[in-house]
């Protein structure tokens, strides 16, 4: 059962996505699709009520606000006359295994065997529209759509099987992509079934579909699709596509954030043979026949800039704690997401033990491996963009505002992408590369550089945290204040039965671009309300397993916890000398996790090495998640240990840091990423719930990490951190 | 200004014409097509552009295509032999070594020069000959374990 503040917390999660452009319209009609597709059969849900059907699941208010309902069709599943099944999803796949998953949940439904079926994603020619892949909305939402789609598919395809066997419907099953009548007497293929048809038909809305406990392809280890492409390099992501007569970009930046452009001379750089240079208003571009000229006549381009005086990292927890006065990124302004219950006076009043600390975390980059990367081709005044993004239809949106294009002028093709992690909403390097395309009439491939994208992208929001509580000497939590300043909403919510609480979050401004990011501000409040929970039961002497779970009445986080514990050995052996245990537990996007980690606090040694500064080595990590029925076991524990992984750099090192505008550590060499050598051994607890749907798993498991690292470093020394990254160069 | 005329890459002499101080991994992706390995960060920190130079691994981004004439270059497209992967292609399938599978090109040939030199390494020499590697989506465990499978030391696999 959701309670009603999990509700507000489901909605709440999503408000922090950064949304930049305006909503969006439809155009392709159903003789589109015919056209597109040729001859076969075609699925077609109503699109006005897909786009309801994500809204009622926590999508809303965004996008849609104001813009016309669409009364439009769209169509997700295509059986070719050669018996293939395609379908097609808005989602992208940028590493999360969902074309995998998504397939499963077809291929399940129609009876058909795995490799038959095939996605076509984030393409806005082809798919129907999709708000976009973040919020770990996939698999509660698309999942099902699909799978509907593929349960009146099945349905139809009985039917006019059946028909042509001349037998009746109720005769005819689906086994191995044949169709087959009650004694096997007569059979047909799915391509001799579509074969020379030419059917729309619409989707009942109250066809129903498989259950987890009978699934048979859901449920289980598929393997990868296109694997074998990618560990032979033969899979093109965006950087890898050319284009006949393409060029090549490149960007002159500003010397700071929101600086004015005072003067430029591209004289040196326009004399080059081969060079397009664009100049239009704070834009500097140049395109050439190759990257070496491009870079070349760039950096051949003066320019002189307007910088406004910029904080820097040193003022930032001042800076955070100054309410908003303005508008900008993802925040929505607003203030706090519940209402306060009981009394936090009364619940301090009857507690043995008070507490009152500030937490904080740090700006942290996505730094996908593959950086922001474009490429755009103008025909006539019609536009395409190959372009890794999350949000095909929203980059689609802002190239239609920044060209003054109507959005059937503009298809984005999202190819498979090297990562995003959140960090991929926004259309710059697509809207960059179309400007130079058009100004060059040629296409024009354009790819951030690293610096770049560590700098022009945006980043995971820094936060304060103030947190007082109280509790009894028995282990009663009775008062609960908690108040988030800049870093986000998501995961604010506690699980924890404190009648008195009080949880608010204060956005600010912010004084570098900021959005989403893996899980949002889940992770900052989860490592503040976790940290105080560790330090809460340390006060009262009682052990923070024992302590959690006395304050815990939620089965689900009380059998993760429990879990954990025990694949851990929680309070069956005492760490060696130098080392320290710790725990921490959550909950998020409907998905329960726990988390125990050991660490070990290594001394230097060597002639030139730092006495004073102590290494930490993070040894064993154990998380048990609970997101419902799992879908695929080895690609879920394969997110979890990723998100385990990539938790560690913001833990304990990763740190944006800024000053007068610029970005100081915008390099792999400066900016240090868990590598190899930073990798404990992991293990993975999968409980799956074949009662409870599936819930998306791709950001909640990274929450758990920071404050089980940091109570285990408490454990080991005695010191508490309470500021993320927590050792970026070492314990002080 | 020196030019390159030819390269050897993958037992095969390709013609190409670019300038000799062009970085190896541009010539390999824009001119000979050869877009297996990647761009991460141009100042060889990160290893999703490795490739082996007379059997060595090398950062291509910051490695002049100067240097790399005459010698044998190998890419990723040229670990597949007949249409048979490499066994540590075969491995990371099996292993389910990536998600975005972006850093997965330079990953397989630093483990593939791993391997010829240390056919049987243990998980220290994995993460030493490794680190110069970096996967975003922090798959190492699976990694590790692929090269196990590879190298035949895997004790079980990680599902």
């Amino acid at each position: 059962m959701i309670d009603q503040r999990n509700e507000i917390d489901a909605i709440e999660a999503e408000r922090y996505e950064l949304f930049e452009g305006p909503g969006y319209k439809f155009h392709f009609d159903r003789r589109d699709f015919i056209k597109a597709f040729g001859a076969g059969i075609i699925f077609v849900v109503p699109l006005g009520r897909a786009l309801a059907q994500q809204r009622g699941l926590g999508e809303s208010g965004r996008a849609g606000s104001g813009n016309q309902l669409p009364n439009d069709i769209g169509a997700w599943i295509h059986i070719d006359e050669d018996g293939g099944v395609t379908v097609f999803t808005g989602k992208v796949e940028m590493g999360q295994n969902i074309r995998t998953s998504l397939a499963q949940a077809v291929a399940e439904e129609l009876h058909v065997p795995f490799a038959t079926v095939h996605l076509v994603m984030g393409d806005t020619d082809l798919t129907p529209f999709d708000m976009g892949t973040f919020g770990s909305r996939s698999t509660p939402t698309m999942a099902p759509q699909l799978r509907k789609a593929a349960a009146a598919a099945r349905e139809v395809l009985i039917e006019l099987a059946a028909q042509q066997l001349s037998v009746e419907p109720a005769s005819v099953k689906i086994v191995d992509a044949r169709f087959v009548n009650h004694d096997k007497s007569k059979t047909l293929s799915l391509a001799e079934v579509a074969k020379g048809r030419k059917l729309v038909k619409v989707i009942p809305e109250n066809i129903s579909t498989t259950q987890p406990k009978d699934w048979t392809i859901a449920g289980t280890s598929v393997t990868k699709v296109d694997s074998r492409n990618f560990v032979t390099g033969k899979h093109q992501y965006t950087s890898d596509i050319k284009r006949e007569g393409m060029l090549y970009g490149k960007v002159v930046r500003p010397a700071t954030f929101n600086a004015e452009l005072i003067t430029s001379d591209t004289r040196a750089a326009e004399a080059m043979p081969g060079v397009k240079v664009v100049h239009d208003g704070n834009f500097i571009g140049v395109a050439a026949s190759d990257q070496q000229t491009a870079t070349k006549a760039a950096n051949a381009i003066a320019s002189d800039w307007k910088s406004p005086g910029q904080p820097a990292n040193a003022e930032l927890v001042a800076v955070l704690r100054k309410p908003a006065t303005e508008r900008r990124g993802g925040g929505e302004g607003g203030g706090g997401v519940s209402r306060p219950q009981g009394s936090i006076a009364d619940g301090l009043a009857a507690a043995d033990k008070k507490l009152e600390q500030t937490y904080t975390v740090a700006y942290i980059a996505h730094a996908p491996l593959e950086p922001r990367a474009a490429v755009a081709e103008w025909k006539d005044d019609q536009l395409t963009v190959w372009t890794g993004t999350q949000r095909p239809f929203g980059v689609r949106s802002e190239l239609a505002t920044a060209f003054h294009l109507s959005e059937d002028k503009v298809r984005v093709i999202v190819p498979d992408t090297g990562s995003g992690y959140g960090g991929k909403h926004t259309g710059e390097c697509a809207i960059e590369a179309a400007r130079l395309a058009r100004a060059a009439n040629k296409p024009v491939k354009l790819v951030w550089t690293r610096e770049e994208e560590f700098t022009w992208a945006y980043f995971r929001p820094a936060g304060v945290i103030d947190i007082k509580s109280g509790a009894k000497s028995d282990g009663t939590i009775t008062a609960w204040e908690f108040h988030n300043y800049n870093s986000g909403a998501s995961g604010i919510q506690i699980k924890y039965d404190i009648p008195n609480n009080d949880i608010q979050f204060h956005p600010s401004n912010s004084p570098l671009r900021q959005g989403s990011y893996r899980g949002l501000a889940a992770t900052a409040n989860h490592f503040a309300r976790e940290t105080h929970i560790d330090e809460l039961a340390h006060a009262l002497g009682i052990d923070p397993l024992a302590f959690r779970l006395k304050n815990i009445s939620d089965e689900r986080m009380r059998a993760v916890l429990q879990a954990t514990a025990k694949a851990f050995g929680w309070g069956q052996t005492k760490p060696a000398p130098g080392h320290g245990f710790g725990i921490g537990c959550g909950f998020e996007k409907n998905g329960y996790l726990a988390t125990c980690a050991e660490v070990a606090i290594e001394q230097p040694t060597g002639k030139n090495a730092d006495k004073k500064t102590a290494k930490v080595k993070i040894v064993r990590v154990v998380e048990a998640f609970d997101c419902g029925a799992v879908v695929n076991p080895m690609h879920l524990k394969n997110q979890i240990e990723g998100s385990i992984t990539q938790a560690i750099g913001g833990a304990l090192f990763e740190s944006i840091k800024f000053e007068n505008g610029k970005i100081l550590n915008p390099r792999f060499s400066d900016y240090r990423v868990p590598r190899f050598s930073d990798v404990p051994l992991i293990e993975v607890v999968l409980i799956d719930r074949k009662d409870v749907p599936s819930a998306g798993a791709g950001e909640t498991p990274i929450v758990g990490l920071a404050p089980a690292v940091g109570n285990a470093i408490f454990n080991a020394t005695r010191v508490r951190l309470r500021s993320l990254p927590m050792a970026p160069d070492g314990l002080a | 200004m020196t030019r390159v005329t030819a390269l050897n890459v993958n037992g095969k002499k390709m013609t190409t014409d670019v300038d000799s101080t062009t970085s190896l991994l541009s010539v390999l992706r824009n001119d000979l097509n050869l877009t297996g390995g990647k761009y991460g960060c141009g100042e060889g920190q990160c290893g999703a552009c490795a490739v082996l130079l007379d059997g060595q691994p090398i950062r291509s981004c910051t490695t002049q295509v100067g240097r790399a004439a005459g010698k044998e270059i190998t890419t990723i497209e040229g670990l597949e032999k007949d249409g048979r992967l490499h066994p540590l292609q075969e491995a990371f399938i099996k292993a389910d070594a990536m998600q975005c599978a972006y850093c997965t090109s330079g990953m397989i040939m630093s483990g593939a020069a791993l391997l010829a030199k240390t056919p049987r390494p243990n998980r220290a020499e994995i993460i030493n000959g490794m680190n110069g590697n970096i996967c975003r989506c922090g798959t190492y465990q699976r990694i590790i374990n692929a090269i196990e499978i590879a190298s035949g030391t895997a004790k079980e696999m990680s599902k």
